[in-house]
């Protein structure tokens, strides 16, 4: 993985960039930076301010607070945009549980990106949505 | 670092040192990454060899920058002292020495015209640093390729090179990102790369298009803004300033002319737009097609001469094949905090390319581990982690008064260059134990501290959130941690009343039952 046609070629067909056109991709591979972690590596680190914004192109990644472990994230998933949103430090580790390459984007570049992109925004609203009404399900069963 | 260590006895930098055959480490390359790292090596008595296919030592500032001035700038009239730590700070340019008559060697080189100095200057000095500290390279060896052997000995990696075969437990990799690179764009061929421009005067009259927006394309047009009749430099990102980003991320200061050259309408177009081919025309001009970033739609732009300023990447040669994971497009190698591959164990990183150890890049401003002024310090600390992992030599540890502990951190913020150079990437470290006291750990990478757990301890950094610097302090307690960061100062001096309150608040949690650390 590397260049910027490589880096679009393995998002196009993701939930949060389908609706781009090829040099929306493009320009997408060229604001972001590729990364990679090792296996047992924390991408994030809960209470730990300056976080970015991360899309996983490959690999997986535990989502563990205060120990526990919370959720699998795997190709396509994104983390991090909580914590940027907000301003606030992420409420979760990201731990990576294989190999895991991701795209990021540092936290002060999201705003004028996500304005950039509003159907990105939209995905990513359209994302926040379901696990949001997940959480409610899982809370609703739990009573 | 055991500064009290002497020397190995290596061969001298005069004659081929280092012939073919065994060593405990073996070092690659002959820049000032590899340079730091072997010094450092014979600092403590650690066996090494250094090879390169060079013919001497510098590395990439025996060739670039092409116009001959460097980026990176050394004050000789610094405040401090220019044997002195504190001076490293406005000094980017020399390599670290233990001794004190051989720190701030680049001032010498300084001619007073600038305080960039010019590529010539940098390559002296830097030969001077590997002459005077006793540096030696086997030069014009050319390592070739890479294998991986179980001996009964134990692993070894086997360097096969134009001089034979090198073997060693821990290869040192210093080999830069120097290999040109260019994207397979349609026509590319018809581009000179920019390792390969000619003298500025081949280009006078000429309509010169610049693919790529980093400094290299900057660099040309502002050198050839005399020269050429016409300059278009595309990409498909809008150009940011180092200024705008406030880290060594964006074009530098220096460059800025093309800029206002655009701004102003004299001959200078910057456009944001993909090259999509290059094709010859029949009047031997080139047409450059592009696609615009902000509508998609198609555009030429007709130019005499076509240059891809596209970058350099890591020339790892065989090492992906034996398992080294590689990132982006310099094709860096992916490296734990401690710049060891971090998918084959054993194979080490210095110099520029120890970028590929990326740290936590907050508020997405990165280290400064791609340039001299910040992988100085990720050489010495490598060495002193390879002495402790796999020599047996332990780092010195000095006691801190718990009292002084306050007024040691704070002196570390204000004038540390590790701290300075490598915001939120490396820090100063002290622990507290029952049994041993405060002990100063030194200069350690920020995810170590953060990562690799262990008893109660404070790291202090310097960080950027992009619009102020200041200084940032880890608590790690009962193995949880906690980030304290301060206000940052005008003058950035944090060792005002404000600063020992602050900080000494929380040290007091950590220091309960020991002398008080506030004010």
């Amino acid at each position: 993985m590397a260049t910027r046609d490589e880096i679009a070629d393995a998002i196009a067909g993701m939930a949060i960039f389908v609706d781009l056109a090829r040099p929306q991709l493009i320009g997408v591979a060229s604001r972001f930076e590729e990364a990679f972690f090792p296996k047992d590596a924390r991408v994030l680190r809960q209470g730990l301010t300056g976080s970015g914004f991360y899309v996983i192109l490959d690999g997986e990644a535990d989502v563990v607070a205060d120990g526990q472990k919370l959720a699998t994230l795997a190709r396509g998933d994104f983390f991090g945009e909580v914590s940027v949103l907000l301003g606030e430090p992420p409420t979760a580790d990201i731990v990576a549980t294989r190999p895991m390459r991701c795209i990021v984007l540092g936290g002060p570049d999201v705003e004028g990106f996500l304005v950039d992109h509003p159907r990105v925004m939209f995905r990513m609203l359209q994302a926040s949505a379901r696990r949001l009404r997940n959480a409610n399900r899982r809370l609703t069963a739990s009573q | 670092m055991a500064s009290g260590s002497p020397p190995s006895a290596q061969p001298a930098s005069s004659g081929h040192p280092y012939p073919p055959g065994e060593y405990p480490i073996v070092i690659v390359g002959s820049g000032p990454g590899a340079l730091q790292a072997s010094y450092f090596l014979s600092r403590l008595g650690i066996e090494h060899a250094v090879i390169s296919g060079d013919a001497g030592a510098g590395g990439m500032f025996r060739k670039w920058p092409f116009f001959q001035r460097l980026l990176s700038w050394t004050k000789p009239y610094a405040p401090p002292e220019r044997d002195s730590r504190e001076f490293e700070r406005w000094d980017w340019n020399s390599l670290l020495a233990l001794e004190p008559e051989w720190r701030g060697i680049a001032t010498e080189f300084m001619d007073g015209t600038s305080d960039f100095p010019s590529r010539p200057l940098m390559q002296a000095n830097l030969e001077a640093f590997a002459e005077r500290t006793g540096v030696a390279v086997r030069y014009g060896c050319r390592w070739e390729s890479t294998r991986h052997e179980d001996t009964p000995d134990g692993e070894r990696f086997v360097l096969v090179t134009s001089d034979g075969e090198y073997r060693c437990r821990f290869p040192i990799f210093a080999v830069g990102v120097a290999e040109p690179y260019s994207p397979a764009t349609p026509g590319i061929e018809l581009a000179v790369h920019y390792a390969d421009t000619r003298d500025a005067e081949t280009y006078a009259g000429k309509r010169l298009f610049i693919i790529g927006k980093q400094n290299s394309g900057f660099e040309l047009a502002t050198g050839l803004l005399q020269w050429a009749s016409r300059i278009s430099l595309s990409s498909p990102s809008p150009a940011k300033t180092s200024i705008e980003t406030r880290s060594l991320v964006g074009v530098r200061a220096r460059y800025v002319q093309p800029f206002e050259d655009s701004i102003l309408g004299g001959g200078v177009d910057i456009l944001s737009a993909s090259t999509k081919g290059i094709r010859k025309l029949e009047s031997g001009a080139f047409e450059v097609q592009l696609e615009r970033s902000d509508n998609a739609m198609p555009m030429t732009v007709e130019a005499d001469e076509v240059i891809a300023a596209t970058g350099f990447v890591c020339p790892l040669r065989d090492l992906p094949a034996l398992g080294v994971a590689t990132f982006g497009q310099s094709k860096l190698p992916a490296q734990t905090e401690f710049w060891e591959s971090a998918s084959v164990p054993g194979i080490y990183f210095a110099g520029t390319i120890t970028q590929g150890s990326a740290g936590l890049k907050k508020h997405g401003i990165p280290s400064n581990s791609g340039a001299l002024h910040g992988y100085r310090y990720n050489a010495r600390v490598l060495v002193r982690e390879l002495a402790r992992r796999h020599f047996g030599i332990q780092p010195e540890r000095p006691t801190i008064d718990v009292g002084d502990l306050r007024d040691h951190l704070l002196a570390e913020a204000t004038r540390a260059p590790e701290l300075w150079h490598q915001k939120a990437y490396l820090a100063s470290v002290v622990s507290l134990d029952p049994d041993e006291g405060v002990r100063d750990e030194g200069i350690l990478p920020l995810t170590h501290f953060l990562d690799a757990g262990g008893g109660d301890a404070v790291a202090m950094t310097i960080e950027s959130d992009g619009a102020s610097i200041y200084p940032v302090v880890y608590v790690r307690r009962g193995g949880r941690q906690e980030e304290h960061a301060l206000d940052p100062d005008p003058l950035h001096d944090f060792e005002g009343l404000p600063y020992r309150r602050a900080l000494g608040q929380i040290l007091d949690r950590l220091t309960a039952g020991a002398a008080s650390t506030a004010a």
